[in-house]
């Protein structure tokens, strides 16, 4: 036991604390908990926590990770670019399924994020759900909330277990970016849907002369931020810039990412992924974004957005990918009913939102320590970060923000900074910048990478954080599922 | 609401824009000796880069001044000898202006014309150095940059600016009845190309940084950042430097060129003013467009084309000299000194001089969804405050609900607002038939129809339903607000803290006043169109406590209001200096000058609009409506023409531009104006003599005129105004009265009051008392030394 090496002031509301503590024991599903509760009632007061409680509450179902699967994620006009969404996502369940084995029959509920909809497919998930055999007794529903909506859907999964609706929940996202919806202009829909409704070949002649070339433009899905008109590169490379965060710390954070999953990759740690055969092509097993270049190599390149003198590049963000995920999430007792080790527990989770113009991606500073006290935690008991990287400009301002007691003053209502997550327990295998960020499937990349990790190099908490376009935020403590 | 319902016409007017820009202009770079210490200009050297920052202490603006000019050529000549320095970066520390010229005082302070010539010489010699500078210099720009602060900025190798709304370039001189004295009429055709440099010049306009950037005033735009680990503001400033930094470096290394590359359209802009030929029609163009809006009233605009022609006809030297000349004539041109005193005046008018309000209104509720009442919502929406828009029927709810979306929407088509920012401000304006909310309003403004009763009756019901401290204005242009206020439930604990106020004595002297419930009934008389008329006519009665004024104030100024506060009487001022005036017009019309004539001659003396248009768009029936009631008040003071000219105008549905029939007959979609024939009768039936000592053209002018001015100056006998400046103001603002002139005031004082009150005897002489000079204007006649403007 390390408890008592923590000093008291990292305890700021030690009553309340243990009044928690004193509660959460009655409801611990587990037994290897009897021991550090009995600890922690000895030492209430005066003690910092570093692992061994439990985040259950009472009365409130557990929720775990049976496991998660994704496709591997392929830079965009790729591998993946004549298929739908609904096919890449198909790919996901199927993987899910064979992986876990799970019977189809008992999935109550299927949920999936996705950003940029296909029109045609636009539940995604019943699409794809119908496609990879589930049952057709099974709804399924399709959620968006930009670059978290994969969080969306399965926090909207941890919910319906939690309030007893369901038991068995797949929730995962999806991203087709080789393929978007372009459409015709707004004045030549009109005219084509009132030259359906006319009559008579008059009315038709009088509506055909209205026609002019200029109706032809197409009209290409929003890359800006609706209320603000600015692109999120531009918006990086100004937050960047406000806390003064350099073009090289920038490369060199992109850098380590890429390294990371390189060697994560080289290593096999990256387990979550399915090995996919694309029809038509051969059968796609890893990620293909991981580049490791150098910084000579990276100093190379222009800036993406502020030209000339903009600091974020092609090569310090997150790239257009095409990927899915899916995630078998289940309640604790029905998990261990049909025998599952499951993997991982759900616990607190936060969204966040702020203003979308100049705090667009500071959504993690915000989030974290929300979600840290609503679970009792602090920085120090958190074991694996796993932050999503949209641009490595974006990383290191909210590290900035997180380390700068003025910013949580001024804008966070807060007396003290957040903290500085340790950068050695940080996105060990990559990011989102080096494995790719399809917009609908990164949260559930995210979790898996939470939940293996702590598997794999131990510890009992993880925090899963993202920013999401409109200014919103999301984090969720992870819990590894004991062993 | 005579004064009132005038007239977006107005607003057309270029000239008449007047100031609307932060700072201003006329360097006085004199070369005085340098002071010891730099209180101004503080600068560091970042490995090869001088950065110069400038930042006039005590003062939210940097202004070139003396000590500003002399610390800027030591700091500059320092740069120039050292050997470690190769280049420099010119930049403000203070957020939200660059330099905004130079103070407007030290011109004014200028006795000869060879002074002034003198001051734009030697600013001319020091942008001249900054231009040959071997070292590349580079401007940053943040805020505001405008007259001498462009000038300077555009004789810089490099120009960086901020992308912020507050960020605007501009050439403001010709708006004071100057020029850019500091070779700007010289270096900005050469920037920018003549066409654009002469619109620039000619209307003074404001340019948006990214609008500066495709024209070629400057090289580079820096996004405004959000907040980091420092505020935005300071940090944004210290983002500029960088980036200038590394341009100025990139300058001295030759990796950056600082030529621009010019698109199509302005190379052939540029080819083509090569041709002689082509130029000297682009020439008389420019000239016949600036006569025919000038109606040679202004004498800057020319002054300005004529040196640009010199400039580029006989080149530089010639250009320069010729600049300086002209400059030191215009500044002493009356003209200057009365549009430089309407500057003043408008500094003045954005000051709350009751002081902050104990509370701010945040809930604002308006009476009426007509014209007006939906042209506050929308000043008021715009500005964030949480507005109720209430009227009696959906159908008129409906039109002023969408009055004010179409005013945002406009916005949005000049792009001065996004969409989706039109979409949030229009969510703080909510529209509905009944009081509800209404227990949250912290001010009331009624602008429903002018009578009496009927105002009567919404105040009993409003007070049935707000909250003690709620504020209930009046929008009224001629109902005297003691009257309004007589039912109010509140006024009788009130106390008289006004004369004290306004007099000018210690506000400690009305608070000691303040005991009981003060009263919190108020008149705020907007002119219509609301969006774009900028006065804001506030009064108070004797009991109106000093609070409710601090308020309505703030909230004036809130929606971008330049305002004059004066007593309570009939027609308050605006209205009460334009009936005697109005009079006039229907006399002059019943004398059988013809309308199109008699507007001619109404805007050739600078008037925006002409007298018999200005009845026709204010209303005929409301033109009516006042003549009789000030009328009944004023007596044979406010006779003249034969209100009868008005009845039978009514009677027969010519209500002026909103019946489609008045003096002139109004079509949708013509522009054209046609006399309406069916006058023919009424004029005849009502013809009179005209008198041919006092018909000739100029005196017609000074009939109108006269009457105006001797209203305004016994306003401030009377105390209904506090000050010439707001009289001047509020005459010129609200009501068009010529702002060459400077105001009925100003006007005086340049004119004289000896002419004037010569003029008025004459006229009194053919008329009768309507004439009578009153006992101010005599005074001021009497003794020359008197002036409204010391």
């Amino acid at each position: 036991m390390t408890i008592l090496t923590y000093p008291f002031k990292n305890l700021p509301t030690a009553s309340k604390w243990a009044l928690r503590f004193s509660i959460r024991p009655l409801s611990c599903s587990s037994q290897l908990r009897a021991a550090p509760v009995f600890v922690f009632k000895l030492y209430l007061k005066a003690v910092q926590t570093k692992t061994k409680k439990t985040l259950a509450k009472p009365n409130i179902r557990n929720v775990v990770v049976v496991d998660g699967v994704r496709t591997p994620f392929l830079l965009s006009g790729t591998s993946y670019k004549d298929l739908m969404p609904h096919d890449l996502a198909r790919a996901a369940l199927t993987g899910l399924l064979h992986r876990t084995s799970v019977p189809k029959e008992v999935v109550d509920y299927i949920i999936f994020g996705t950003v940029i909809q296909e029109v045609k497919t636009s539940n995604v998930a019943r699409e794809a759900a119908l496609g990879a055999g589930f049952s057709d007794k099974t709804p399924a529903h399709t959620v968006t909330m930009a670059c978290i909506s994969a969080n969306q859907a399965m926090t909207t999964g941890v919910g319906l277990i939690a309030s007893g609706q369901c038991d068995v929940i797949v929730a995962g996202g999806v991203e087709l970016m080789s393929d978007v919806p372009i459409r015709h202009s707004r004045k030549m829909r009109k005219l084509m849907l009132d030259l359906n409704k006319a009559k008579s070949m008059g009315q038709r002649l009088s509506l055909i002369s209205k026609f002019r070339f200029n109706f032809l433009a197409p009209e290409l899905p929003a890359v800006s931020e609706f209320s603000t008109s600015e692109t999120m590169g531009h918006s990086a490379d100004r937050l960047a810039a406000a806390f003064a965060v350099s073009r090289l710390e920038q490369d060199e954070y992109a850098l380590r990412s890429h390294s990371l999953a390189k060697k994560a990759q080289d290593e096999g740690l990256l387990s979550d992924v399915v090995p996919f055969k694309v029809p038509g092509k051969d059968t796609v097993t890893k990620d293909n974004g991981i580049r490791p270049s150098s910084l000579e190599q990276m100093a190379k390149l222009k800036p993406a957005f502020i030209k000339p003198y903009g600091t974020v590049t092609a090569a310090n963000s997150s790239f257009l990918t095409d990927g899915a995920s899916a995630m078998l999430i289940m309640a604790e007792e029905k998990a261990l009913a049909m025998g599952y080790k499951p993997k991982a527990y759900l616990r607190d989770f936060m969204y966040v939102s702020q203003d979308p113009k100049d705090q667009l991606l500071l959504g993690p500073t915000y989030a974290t320590p929300k979600v840290l006290e609503k679970a009792g935690l602090t920085m120090n008991d958190i074991d694996a970060f796993e932050f999503h990287e949209a641009f490595s400009g974006q990383i290191l301002a909210n590290f900035k923000a997180m380390d700068s007691d003025w910013f949580a003053e001024n804008y966070m209502g807060r007396k003290t900074k957040v903290g500085l997550p340790p950068l050695e327990k940080f996105n060990n295998w990559g990011g989102s910048l080096s494995l790719g960020h399809p917009f609908g499937a990164t949260g559930c990349r995210l979790v898996m990478a939470a939940a293996n990790r702590l598997r794999k190099e131990g510890g009992q908490y993880g925090l899963v954080a993202a920013c999401a376009a409109g200014g919103q935020g999301h984090a969720m403590i992870v819990e590894a599922y004991p062993k | 609401m005579v004064a009132c319902r005038a007239i977006g016409i107005l607003s057309r007017f270029s000239a008449f824009r007047i100031l609307r820009s932060r700072g201003y202009i006329c360097r006085n770079f004199t070369g005085s000796s340098a002071l010891l210490t730099r209180t101004h200009i503080n600068y560091g050297v970042k490995g090869d880069v001088a950065v110069v920052r400038i930042n006039s202490p005590n003062s939210k603006v940097n202004t070139l001044s003396k000590e500003l000019h002399s610390e800027f050529s030591e700091v500059m000549n320092e740069i120039w000898a050292s050997d470690q320095i190769r280049s420099a970066v010119l930049i403000s520390s203070k957020p939200g202006c660059f330099i905004a010229g130079a103070d407007i005082n030290m011109l004014a302070a200028c006795k000869t014309l060879q002074e002034v010539t003198q001051l734009s010489q030697e600013a001319q010699r020091i942008v001249e150095k900054l231009e040959k500078s071997t070292k590349p210099i580079v401007a940053a720009i943040n805020g505001s940059c405008l007259g001498g602060g462009l000038e300077v900025a555009i004789s810089c190798q490099y120009r960086i600016a901020t992308k912020d709304r507050k960020t605007v370039l501009g050439t403001p001189e010709v708006l004071l009845g100057a020029l850019p004295g500091a070779g700007g009429t010289q270096r900005l055709p050469k920037m920018v190309g003549v066409p654009a440099a002469l619109d620039m010049m000619l209307t003074g306009r404001s340019i948006r940084a990214d609008r500066a950037k495709k024209m070629g005033l400057v090289d580079q735009l820096v996004e405004p950042l959000g907040p980091g680990l420092k505020p935005p503001e300071e940090r944004t400033i210290e983002y500029l430097e960088e980036v200038a930094i590394t341009f100025a470096k990139g300058l001295a290394d030759k990796k950056i060129s600082p030529k621009r590359d010019k698109g199509l359209v302005e190379k052939l802009t540029a080819y083509a003013m090569t041709i002689p030929f082509v130029r000297q029609q682009v020439y008389k163009k420019v000239e016949e467009k600036v006569r025919k809006q000038t109606k040679g009233l202004y004498p800057a605009p020319l002054k300005i084309i004529d040196v640009v022609k010199t400039g580029i006809e006989q080149g530089s030297d010639a250009g320069y000299l010729c600049e300086s000349q002209k400059f030191g004539e215009l500044v002493m041109t009356k003209e200057s000194k009365a549009l430089m005193g309407l500057y003043h005046g408008q500094v003045l008018c954005k000051k709350n001089k009751f002081g902050a309000p104990q509370k701010d209104v945040k809930h604002l509720a308006i009476l009426g969804a007509g014209l007006m009442g939906a042209g506050i919502a929308q000043v008021s929406v715009d500005k964030g405050l949480k507005t109720i828009l209430k009227d009696a029927t959906l159908t008129a709810l409906d039109r002023g609900q969408q009055q004010v979306f179409k005013g945002l929407n406009d916005k949005v088509k000049k792009k001065a607002l996004t969409s989706f920012e039109r979409d949030s401000i229009f969510s703080n304006l909510t529209g509905q038939l009944d009081y509800q909310g209404f227990e949250k309003a912290d001010m009331v403004i009624e602008a429903v129809f002018e009578d009496l009763s009927l105002k009567h009756r919404v105040l009993k019901e409003v007070e049935a339903v707000i909250p003690d401290h709620c504020i209930f204005a009046s929008n009224t242009s001629a109902l005297p607000i003691s009257e309004i206020a007589a039912v109010s439930k509140r006024p009788e604990k009130c106390f008289p803290s006004r004369e004290g106020m306004l007099s000018g004595s210690s506000p400690a002297f009305s608070d000691l006043l303040a005991f009981g419930s003060p009263c919190q009934v108020i008149g705020m008389h907007y002119f219509s169109p609301v969006d774009k008329m900028q006065l804001l006519e506030i009064i108070t009665t004797e009991k109106t406590s000093k609070d409710t004024s601090a308020s309505a104030v703030a909230v004036g100024l809130k929606q971008g209001k330049v305002i004059i506060v004066v007593k309570d009487g009939p027609g308050f001022y605006t209205t009460r200096c334009l009936a005697p005036m109005m009079s006039e017009v229907i006399r002059i019309l019943q004398e059988g000058v013809d309308p199109k004539k008699l507007d001619s001659l109404t805007t050739s003396f600078g008037f925006p609009v002409g007298a018999a248009t200005l009845v026709d768009e204010v209303g005929v029936d409301v033109a009516k409506h006042v003549a009789e009631d000030l009328g009944k008040v004023f007596g044979e003071r406010f006779g003249g023409g034969n209100p009868e000219l008005l009845t039978q105008m009514v009677s027969k549905g010519f209500l002026g531009r909103k019946s489609g029939k008045g003096f002139y007959i109004y079509q949708e979609g013509v522009k054209r104006k046609d006399l309406n024939s069916d006058m023919d009768s009424i004029l005849a039936s009502l013809k009179l003599p005209p008198k041919s000592e006092v018909s000739s053209d100029e005196d017609i002018q000074f009939r109108l005129v006269t009457r105006f001015v001797n209203e305004a100056v016994m306003c401030l006998q009377e105390g209904i105004l506090a000050t010439p400046a707001e009289g001047d103001i509020g005459a010129v603002f609200g009501l068009g009265f010529p702002p060459c002139l400077g105001g009925p005031f100003r006007f005086v004082d340049l004119y004289g009051a000896q002419k004037i009150v010569d003029r008025l005897k004459k006229y009194e002489a053919a008329y009768g008392k309507q004439f009578t000079p009153c006992q101010l204007l005599a005074d001021h006649a009497n003794s020359p030394n008197k002036k409204f403007y010391q």
